[in-house]
């Protein structure tokens, strides 16, 4: 029993041996020169792989930011302490980084919108839109939740009411929801952003009104009220905000007939509230 | 003749996944996608046949000479591991590409049941060294295989309109119990 016991030890312990020998002249022998400081770099990123740079891949955008081909301030996930980070690192002075929100430029849910017919598709927002969908607005959104799928932050969800919700906690801002979306109805806006007008609908007002109640009707109310000369104008039927004049907060969302220019609703979404605001389910 | 019946038993009648449930973490996994299943399955094929290779003689001349076969376990735990660590380190030498592919999946194999399954397998029937590389090869095949019809058959379901509670892996699992009952067919292959 005894000599077993050496002997299972002893083969066991050189084959070990062997084995660990082995692989450290391998790691000798294989080792990749490669600079330390992308390794580094990568631990800075957060290892998403969100794509928000536009490089495929965290590691992509490390081996870009050492090389200098990238600006430090690429990440768009990380938010401004990476990019301090970063800029710490390559020994350079940290460029402005504003955060970046998506923002879901269409209220028109079930309740809203008008529907002309019953899809049975295949249930994607990009093979609905090849029908024309099933709401009578062909600029509304889909309500198949592609920008939901495509999000790695789990900062989307889809409510009751069939509309994509962004958390204002959860988004980075990576613009994957946005590139997904077949109609553009999702846009990227620097955080500091308030007034939106939450419809894309170019149709004329007498018909957008027809389909969806909380359409832009283009009646230029808000624009009038608007207190910079052209910081709201009316374009191909709908109201625009030019970001560089009009005010966030001021009287022009006051009098527009359908609610669809609101500023400051962003913020109020967050995971916590959205999924406390929901109905329990059973079981 | 005894190696072709080697071959198309361990790759069709005794389907390592399919029959033995080996290795059904990656099978699930990783067969979201045909390419990354493809690329799973060459690399698992690859480690298997090395596995083969390189336990057969240590089982042999080592666990058998010294009378402690009963060390099979520990001895190819360490054996696969070693070889699957060295195989990551001569693909990131020799082709980055391949490396980059393969990247996630080598470390994988590592664990991956169905490898030490074929080498406990091997010592069990009692094959000769040709035997079990083909062996081991064979099994590599069939876990291919297997992980490519799935992945395929995956792909399709993401056009399907699967209903809402099936959605996700319950629908996949249901999918690989009626793969298993498929393959059952082969088991008129062969007889005896």
């Amino acid at each position: 029993m005894g000599l077993l016991l050496i002997i299972s030890a002893i083969s066991m312990g050189v084959l070990g041996a062997g084995l660990a020998v082995f692989l450290a002249f391998a790691d000798k022998k294989f080792q990749v020169q490669e600079d330390p400081r992308i390794e580094a770099m990568l631990g800075l990123l957060p290892g998403s792989n969100c794509g928000g740079c536009g490089y495929p891949g965290c590691r992509m955008l490390a081996e870009k930011l050492v090389s200098g081909e990238a600006p430090q301030n690429a990440c768009v996930a990380g938010g401004m302490e990476t990019v301090a980070k970063i800029a710490e690192m390559l020994g350079v002075e940290a460029a402005e980084h504003k955060r970046m929100l998506a923002v879901v430029l269409c209220k028109g849910g079930y309740a809203e919108s008008e529907r002309r017919a019953t899809y049975r598709g295949e249930a994607t927002c990009t093979a609905a839109n090849l029908t024309g969908g099933d709401k009578s607005c062909t600029y509304g959104c889909l309500g198949y939740g592609e920008c939901v799928d495509a999000c790695k932050f789990d900062a989307m969800a889809m409510n009751s009411n069939g509309l994509p919700v962004v958390f204002y906690d959860r988004c980075v801002g990576c613009g994957a929801c946005a590139r997904a979306c077949p109609r553009d109805i999702i846009e990227m806006h620097p955080e500091d952003h308030r007034l939106f007008v939450y419809c894309r609908s170019r149709d004329r007002g007498a018909h957008a009104k027809k389909v969806c109640g909380v359409a832009c009707i283009a009646c230029s109310l808000c624009v009038k009220d608007c207190s910079v000369q052209g910081g709201i104008t009316i374009k191909d039927n709908l109201a625009v905000v030019n970001y560089s004049l009009a005010p966030q907060n001021d009287e022009s969302t006051r009098r527009c007939p359908t609610g669809c220019i609101l500023s400051g609703m962003e913020e109020q979404v967050t995971k916590k509230n959205f999924y406390a605001s929901l109905p329990r389910q059973a079981g | 003749m005894k190696l072709i019946l080697i071959f198309i038993s361990a790759s069709l009648i005794n389907n390592f996944v399919l029959t033995y449930f080996l290795g059904i973490c990656p099978f699930l996994g990783v067969s979201n996608k045909t390419e990354n299943a493809l690329n799973m399955g060459l690399a698992t094929t690859f480690v298997m046949t090395l596995t083969a290779a390189a336990t057969w003689p240590i089982y042999t001349y080592l666990l058998v000479k010294f009378n402690v076969p009963f060390l099979e376990y520990v001895a190819f735990i360490i054996v696969i591991a070693a070889l699957v660590q060295f195989v990551e380190m001569y693909i990131r030498k020799s082709s980055p590409t391949l490396y980059r592919a393969l990247g996630i999946y080598l470390p994988l194999i590592t664990t991956n049941c169905a490898v030490l399954g074929l080498a406990l397998f091997m010592v069990l029937r009692e094959y000769n060294y040709i035997e079990s590389i083909i062996f081991g090869f064979a099994t590599g095949v069939g876990f291919t295989m297997a992980i490519l019809m799935m992945s395929g058959i995956r792909e399709e379901l993401e056009f399907a309109d699967v209903p809402r509670h099936f959605q996700g892996i319950s629908i996949t699992l249901i999918i690989a119990g009626m793969m298993a009952l498929a393959f059952m067919g082969f088991a008129g292959l062969i007889r005896g």
